[in-house]
């Protein structure tokens, strides 16, 4: 006999036993090698024994986590021997992690490698703007999330566009589609801020944003990012990416906007602080002039006091006068522009069809005889004024 | 006072005219110019605010690398 006549015989004898075409055969990896044409080899021990084993390039592709020495697994195929060497081996065609399961295992280092790599990075992160003007959202056209997301963008920020992006949320092509679409919406400037995410599912169904592109997209994406991933309990690769992390599609909605009705009130109350303010300054002006007045100087007898002190009675009523009337003025003008808040506005008046002229020292004008002929007059209307001229006068 | 302020540059000069009058340092004209700007910000943002009607499109992209906004209906 020959050696290979050997070798092909046991060969025979292995390939015709049945028990050992379909093993599932649980042990400890080690010596695990790869090489360059996609091969894996290794070898599968327990505490008194071990098995060479192989893993042709055609299944290693399918691995949903990245071997490990140490690690115990579950390694199914046939036994079979190869005839050059003489010797037996395991040929393995699908290797899972025995106990946690394979997502769990490629998870943990995926999230290692990109902690390492500093994706995570707290320095990286971008503030989220208050305002965003226009929001991008890169999730599935169909399912409850996107609509989730739409109403409460409307009721809380209606004057915000939203731009959806659709893609593919699970299934293989999802994390491509996912990442192409963050750089496409960077590459064209297309938002403020951007959510991407999907409604809640299986670890498997979330699968997507626990891949490696996905998550440097977002790493990459100059504009900031919020991920909005499943329910609360499920934290995906991709939230520990995103500038911000939404517990859900609805909860982003809430992340990336501003309340109007929170809005509407702080601006309620900066119209206050202004009222507040300007009145709070006449009135300082006025007791300023009033203890000024009241000086024991002024108070002196002697008819030159006595003049000053007059002069200065008609200067400081004329000043109030004036401070109160262009203090009126103001606030006429004010309350037009402000029609909206104040009911009692002026506007409503100028809305009948009345105009207010005022001459070029932006004085109201009550009486003809303020004018003459040729002077300029500026004319209020309820929506925009007019500059006119006056051809003549009539008393 | 320019037209061209978007909403966030609106707020922030609103905050700002709020401090400075409360502060109460500037001249009373200046209050008053500074209280008509403010007054007429706030109400550009609260009309912009009520009248708002959010837009909201799907991008729609081809092959070759163009794109249509296309009309997205929101399920109520």
């Amino acid at each position: 006999m020959t050696v290979t006549q050997v070798n092909e015989l046991v060969k025979a004898l292995l390939d015709g036993a049945a028990p050992l075409q379909n093993v599932h055969v649980q042990g400890e990896l080690s010596n695990y090698k790869i090489y360059p044409s996609g091969h894996h080899y290794f070898t599968l021990k327990d505490g008194s024994s071990a098995i060479r084993c192989v893993m042709f390039a055609s299944s290693a592709m399918r691995l949903r986590f990245r071997p490990e020495n140490g690690m115990k697994v579950v390694a199914a195929g046939r036994v079979s021997v190869y005839p050059r060497d003489g010797a037996y081996q395991l040929y393995c065609s699908s290797l899972t992690v025995a106990g946690v399961g394979d997502l769990y295992v490629a998870y943990e280092q995926l999230k290692e490698k990109l902690l390492a790599r500093g994706l995570f990075d707290e320095d990286h992160k971008k503030p989220l703007p208050r305002y965003p003007g226009r929001i991008a959202i890169v999730t599935s056209s169909a399912g409850a999330a996107i609509h989730d997301m739409i109403r409460i963008l409307r009721r809380r920020y209606p004057i915000a566009k939203v731009i959806l992006l659709p893609v593919r949320v699970q299934g293989t092509e999802a994390p491509g589609e996912i990442a192409e679409a963050i750089a496409y919406a960077n590459e064209h400037h297309l938002a403020d801020v951007l959510i991407t995410g999907r409604g809640g599912g299986s670890i498997e169904d979330l699968w997507a944003f626990n891949d490696e592109r996905v998550a440097y997209a977002i790493y990459d994406s100059e504009i900031p990012v919020i991920s909005a991933v499943g329910h609360e309990p499920d934290v995906t690769i991709a939230d520990f990416v995103a500038d911000a992390r939404a517990s859900t599609p609805s909860n982003a909605a809430e992340i990336a906007v501003p309340d109007m009705a929170e809005l509407l009130g702080r601006l309620a109350h900066q119209d206050g602080r202004m009222r507040q303010g300007l009145l709070g300054a006449a009135e300082a002006r006025r007791q300023r002039l009033e203890s000024a007045a009241s000086r024991r100087v002024w108070q002196d007898s002697g008819a030159l006091l006595q003049d000053k002190r007059l002069a200065l009675d008609s200067v400081t009523a004329r000043l109030e006068g004036a401070a109160q009337r262009s203090l009126q003025q103001k606030a006429q003008r004010l309350a037009t522009l402000a029609s909206a808040v104040d009911a009692m506005s002026p506007l409503k008046v100028l809305s009948r069809g009345y105009a207010i002229a005022t001459d070029e020292r932006e004085q109201t004008i009550r009486t003809a005889s303020q004018l003459t002929e040729g002077d300029r007059v500026h004319l209020r209307f309820h929506s925009g004024g007019a500059v006119c001229r006056v051809e003549s006068r009539e008393d | 006072m320019t037209k061209k302020m978007d909403f966030e540059q609106s707020m922030a000069r609103i905050d700002e005219i709020a401090a400075a009058l409360e502060r109460g340092d500037a001249t009373l004209s200046e209050s008053m110019a500074l209280f008509q700007e403010g007054t007429a910000l706030i109400g550009k943002c609260r009309e912009e605010l009520d009248k708002a009607q959010q837009q909201v499109v799907q991008l729609m992209r081809s092959a070759d690398g163009t794109a249509e906004e296309a009309p997205f209906a929101v399920e109520e």
